[in-house]
């Protein structure tokens, strides 16, 4: 019965609507996604100039849950793209008052926002929350419980598209998630993306405790041993460890979990050469990493995966708020010059479109 | 819903009586409340109406071995008023009520209480369950002598966990002392806690805390390790997976004294259901895998499962309108009970008598209850029904107070055209 449920992030000319997984997303979005942010990515040492498309535009942080990186980048991003940005650190005080999700949503929304960049402690918030926006009113998803964390997901495939040489092509890829699968939801994200991509081999490796039933559905495979894992392998996407987790529950220790997952300077020896080590932070040093790997191994690209963060929360924030995309050039008719579609490359320093396009 | 003095005679119906089998167009007459006549040809005596129902079936009221209210206790969501009206029109005349209401139903003077409102209420019977310890908090027994005197007719702990596998014995053999059954929903507390999803694909792909099978098998193990120690009778009530089905059969074939039931969802959903986080499926025991599903109806086919039952929560829309894991569980369900007993009959699984075995006299087997059968003197609860013409159903349409379903929108047979509640 529920066969021909609509993507709710994508509107009927399959435009990004909201963001909120990367599921379901078509690879030609991901690409288009990955090749504007490149548009945006600053050269080194170049100053760094405010782009005009979302002037006039408000973006609310929601964030149920605290963030520090997360929530700054998504700042930096919208400030870079010259909209007005509002973060509001929402905790229980205010659903003690009565208020409910709904209600914040539909307060805020009525100071006139254009996006927010929501993030919650319980899968699925972000999809309660463009299903009960007002039309026109968007939302990008900083991170649904274990659900998603799409634009995590898109920064990393940044980071290893950079690395993937000319013909920047996945179908060659083995890559690795390594850690607490259960509740990540980078590693969901980075699945579908990866996939999506066309990577060859996606493996996850974590304890039986941590890995969740039926995972191999969305097509990887299964390691509980991190040396099988990390064989031959081009890509080490690690995960961090929830402090409550570590001890007791479903780990006995964290230095047990470090011997058996942590990715050591001995193991760096089975990945493929050049590999990459990825880990969406912040890095428990000496759990899932050797502490000098993280910013002393050249193979390590935890650093630049921050910087990336910025560019793509960029792209993915002009996708859904500024112009129409180049997907749609041959099915929308531009009715004035200022909303003509243009190329993500020559978008950066046109004026923004006077009204949003309808949705 | 006719008054008891009225006598009324159903012609040309095909009637379909699960108590003797018999299945057959013919005659049932009906007279102060009570079946008066139940045969192939015309009776001799008058009636006061004639109904013409060639077309239609009549058969025994349905008996809903589960059904929340809502009062007393959470009047926001549903009252008796409005739901016990609601679950006659929908061709259930009898409904077991679990303890779980607040105050709880733990003591005899809240059996009074809930019986007057259920009498004003003026809809359905409701039956009630007792408390299995003192306020559900599971850790005394609670006064289950005085709970059956006032009319209890089973005792349960709800959904609330028993604090030991020694309270969990000593309630049961309380109450098998006292003939009482103890109605268990199997769902061991600490697998189950924080969980809102079937572990497997679907949960892990939406990211959503996960309730694995061995909740329910390892709850089913331990009762039924206590009942071959006490021979008390247990009932497990909303099964939902194909090993605790497994279960109930290999204790039956042992000749243990236990019995199932299902809730209707159970059999139509799956897993696949939550996939974009509708909070309208969220039910618990979750919905599980297509091949749970296909266990729970065959042993609905075989009888192993003797009862369908609706499991009725009705809730007020903010229950639902939540992300997902925050929202309440279960489905307004009082009248898709009868219409998706009916569309099992459509797919061939069960024939209309095993329709009505699995609605009615499953269900008042279970309770040691009269009903569930159209014999001469039984309580004249019948349902007839239009079992042909098709209708698609409208949440906004309900009659209960509960919206919340995931069946909107499909298209069911099954309208209640008439529905007699007979005097007890």
């Amino acid at each position: 019965m529920n066969a021909a449920r609509p993507d709710p992030q994508l509107d009927a000319h399959g435009r990004l609507r909201h963001l909120l997984t990367v599921e379901g997303l078509p690879r030609e979005l991901l690409i288009e996604i990955l090749d504007r942010a490149e548009s945006y990515a600053a050269a080194p040492g170049a100053r760094r100039e405010k782009l005009p498309l979302l002037h006039g535009k408000t973006v609310v942080n929601l964030f149920f849950e605290p963030s520090t990186r997360t929530r700054t980048t998504f700042e930096l991003a919208a400030k870079r793209l010259s909209a007005d940005v509002i973060n509001l650190h929402v905790n229980a005080s205010s659903t003690s008052k009565g208020e409910t999700l709904l209600d914040t949503l539909k307060t805020l929304e009525a100071m006139g926002v254009d996006l927010f960049v929501v993030r919650h402690e319980a899968s699925g918030a972000a999809h309660f929350f463009a299903a009960h926006a007002a039309p026109g009113v968007a939302i990008l998803n900083a991170g649904d419980g274990c659900h998603a964390h799409p634009t995590q997901a898109l920064l990393d495939m940044y980071t290893i598209r950079r690395h993937l040489g000319p013909r920047r092509d996945f179908s060659q890829l083995k890559a690795a998630i390594v850690g607490d699968i259960l509740h990540s939801r980078v590693a969901r994200s980075d699945i579908h993306a990866l996939r999506t991509l066309g990577a060859r081999e996606i493996r996850v490796v974590a304890p039986r405790p941590l890995m969740p039933a039926g995972i191999e559905a969305l097509g990887v495979r299964v390691f509980h041993q991190l040396d099988a894992g990390l064989d031959g392998v081009e890509v080490v996407i690690l995960l961090r460890l929830q402090k409550e987790r570590m001890v007791g529950a479903f780990l006995p220790s964290t230095a047990e979990f470090h011997r058996d997952f942590g990715l050591t300077r001995e193991r760096l020896e089975r990945l493929a050469p050049g590999a990459l080590i990825m880990h969406p932070g912040p890095i428990n040093r000496g759990v899932e990493i050797e502490g000098d790997i993280a910013y002393g191994d050249p193979r390590s690209r935890i650093l630049e995966q921050v910087e990336h963060g910025v560019a793509v929360r960029m792209a993915v924030m002009a996708m859904i708020l500024g112009e129409p995309s180049r997907l749609d050039e041959d099915s929308q008719p531009a009715a004035t010059p200022a909303a003509r579609p243009r190329r993500a490359g020559r978008a950066a320093g046109a004026p923004a479109a006077p009204r949003r396009r309808r949705r | 819903m006719t008054r008891a003095t009225e006598s009324v005679l159903i012609e040309n119906a095909r009637l379909l009586d699960p108590a003797s089998g018999f299945d057959g167009t013919g005659y049932l007459g009906l007279r102060a409340g009570r079946i008066d006549y139940c045969g192939r040809e015309a009776p001799l005596a008058a009636y006061d109406e004639t109904i013409e129902a060639r077309g239609l079936w009549a058969l025994p009221g349905a008996i809903d071995l589960c059904a929340r209210l809502r009062e007393p206790g959470a009047t926001h969501k549903a009252t008796m008023a409005s739901e016990t009206p609601a679950a006659l029109a929908a061709g259930i005349t009898a409904l077991c009520l679990p303890p779980d209401t607040r105050p709880v139903i733990d003591n005899a003077a809240v059996v009074v209480r809930v019986n007057r409102i259920a009498k004003a209420a003026a809809g359905a019977y409701v039956y009630m369950l007792g408390a299995l310890t003192r306020g559900l908090e599971g850790e005394a027994l609670s006064e289950m002598s005085a709970l059956k005197q006032a009319g209890c007719v089973g005792v349960s702990n709800a959904l609330a966990p028993v604090a030991s596998t020694r309270i969990a014995r000593r309630a049961l053999e309380y109450a098998s002392s006292l003939g009482l059954t103890v109605h268990v929903v199997p769902l061991d507390a600490s697998l189950a806690q924080g969980g809102c999803a079937h572990e497997g694909p679907v949960a892990t792909r939406l990211g959503l805390p996960a309730i694995p099978v061995a909740a329910e098998t390892v709850a089913m193990r331990l009762w039924i390790s206590l009942v071959e120690d006490t021979g008390a009778r247990v009932h497990f009530g909303r099964l939902s997976s194909a090993r605790g089905v497994a279960l109930l059969e290999s204790a039956r074939a042992r000749g243990l004294p236990v019995s199932g039931d299902v809730a209707a969802h159970q059999l139509f959903l799956t897993e696949e259901a939550i996939d974009g986080f509708d909070a309208q499926a969220h039910v618990l025991p979750p919905l599980r895998s297509e091949t749970d599903r296909q266990a729970l109806r065959e042993a609905v086919r075989t009888g192993l499962i003797e009862a369908i039952c609706s499991d009725h929560q009705p809730h007020e829309a903010d229950a639902k309108t939540n992300p997902f894991p925050l929202t309440e569980p279960g489905i307004s369900a009082l009248e898709t009970l009868l219409p998706l007993t009916l569309r099992l009959v459509e797919e061939g699984l069960l024939t209309p008598l095993q329709a009505a075995q699995r609605l009615a006299h499953g269900p008042a087997t279970v309770l040691g209850i009269p009903g569930g059968s159209l014999a001469v003197g039984q309580p004249a609860d019948v349902a007839l029904i239009d079992p042909q013409t098709p209708f698609t159903l409208a949440p906004e349409r309900l009659r209960s107070s509960g919206r919340n379903t995931p069946f909107a929108g499909w298209r069911l047979r099954g309208r209640v055209v008439r529905v007699w509640c007979g005097t007890r």
